[in-house]
């Protein structure tokens, strides 16, 4: 995966740059944080890669070329993320993304209503799912990217933005009605 | 139970990504399918719920203090000293032209589009809720708009019109300086049943308009207008409606 914040090397920035930086990037930290925190699954490491993610956009701001800064900012954050994760806990990016999964019968909206009525139980739901689809999830309905974003900042075909939320879904739906005992032991 | 739009079409559909001939076909399927109806219900329930249960977690104020010293820190610093001071008037008039720029830079938003305000809504959000920690959300502390009104004389270059609504049920809890996209501005703060509205106001060249449609982000929302030479954005937790109706009573 090459980024578009990666290939060329660093410039040395100046206080237009810092100024141009403030206005188009920094607006986004809230998204980059948020983001962070729902791939790792913890605040007190988001914090840090959130920063260096953000210091590391800066470096390669140059390469900034307008557009759409949300996005650009967030496929850093998420590469940023990952390469954390690889290094500190590569279990939890061995889930293949594309494993078929067994068509199952769809869950009452009642149910599942009232499953989700619950913070706790929504973010424990949420942070079983492996991060590949904890992300396009996140991204979807909390940050509420377009599949076009989507796309650019987790860097899956456009084209299969749309299967990847549906399994997504699917996996968080069945996370919510799964008693809370067959959840915990899954972890 | 085997449909295949239900793990297809059926979240193009929800996330509004059809164009519009597969939304409509979409739809005369939902007339026929209860696999699709049921499942697209769902769906929808399931949005809500990670909507409505405050999932979003914004950056902690201490992490953005961080990481602009960290921006500050990879800055070439202007090397002043070396230039030799002949040169000090060229250096004095590119000063001058990237602060006309900036100046025009920050106006021309606002020429193409009405409705944009010359800040950002993460810095308003920001410092609404910056404002909320302990011991930040006043300078000047009064529910007498001729106590908070002379505040900010010789503070700001301009003066911000005070008023009280406490029999509308705004009341006014007093103001304080603020700095919102770089501006230095004037924030009101009103309570509304025990919630906070930050009324941030600094004047404008631009021409007046009607109080703009909410703005809704992190729970927050914000209403913008422009108003006899200030712009003025409120924001809150508060329900729109409150919102609106504050704004109303300002623009009067
Ligand atoms: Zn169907």
């Amino acid at each position: 995966m090459s980024g578009s914040d990666q290939g060329k090397g660093p410039d040395v920035l100046d206080a237009q740059d810092r100024a141009r930086f403030e206005q188009l990037v920094l607006p986004h930290l809230d998204a980059a944080f948020n983001l962070a925190r729902w791939i790792l699954k913890s605040r007190a490491e988001c914090e840090d890669v959130a920063q260096e993610a953000m210091l590391r956009a800066y470096r390669f701001f140059r390469g900034f070329h307008g557009g759409d800064a949300r996005a650009w900012l967030l496929q850093i954050v998420r590469n940023t993320c990952y390469t954390w994760l690889e290094k500190n806990r590569p279990v939890e990016l061995m889930t293949e993304f594309d494993e078929e999964l067994h068509p199952q019968p769809s869950t009452s909206p009642e149910a599942l209503a009232i499953a989700g009525d619950n913070r706790e139980r929504l973010t424990r739901a949420l942070e079983t799912l492996p991060p590949r689809f904890r992300e396009v999830l996140v991204l979807r309905e909390l940050e509420g990217c377009s599949y076009k974003e989507i796309a650019a900042i987790t860097a899956i075909p456009i084209g299969t933005v749309m299967s990847a939320l549906a399994r997504a879904r699917q996996r968080l739906q069945s996370a919510l009605t799964h008693s809370p005992q067959e959840a915990s032991r899954e972890l | 139970m085997s449909c295949d739009f239900t793990r297809t079409v059926l979240h193009g559909y929800l996330d509004g990504e059809l164009d519009a001939t597969g939304a409509a076909e979409f739809e005369r399927h939902l007339e026929s399918c209860r696999e699709c109806t049921t499942a697209l219900g769902a769906e929808e329930s399931l949005r809500s719920s990670l909507q409505r249960s405050g999932l979003y977690e914004g950056a902690p104020v201490g992490l953005r203090k961080k990481i602009r010293a960290g921006l500050d820190a990879a800055t070439a610093p202007p090397d002043a000293i070396r230039i030799p001071a002949w040169r000090w008037l060229a250096v004095a008039a590119s000063i001058l032209l990237v602060a006309s720029v900036s100046w025009f830079a920050w106006l021309r938003p606002a020429r193409d589009s009405a409705a944009s305000a010359p800040f950002t809504a993460a810095e308003i959000i920001d410092a609404h809720v910056r404002s909320l920690q302990p011991g930040h959300l006043t300078d000047v502390a009064s529910s007498d708009n001729q106590t908070v009104k002379p505040w900010f004389n010789g503070k700001l270059a301009f003066v911000p019109p005070v008023k009280d609504f406490a029999d509308e049920g705004f009341s006014l809890v007093g103001g304080r300086l603020d700095v919102l996209g770089g501006q230095n501005v004037a924030a009101l703060v009103y309570s509304r049943r025990k919630h906070f509205i930050n009324v941030f106001v600094l004047p404008t060249r631009e021409p007046d308009t009607p109080i703009h449609p909410p703005g809704l982000r992190q729970g927050y929302q914000w209403r913008h207008w422009r108003r006899q030479g200030m712009e003025y954005c409120a924001v809150s937790d508060v329900s729109d409606s409150d919102l609106y109706e504050l704004a109303q009573l300002l623009y009067q």
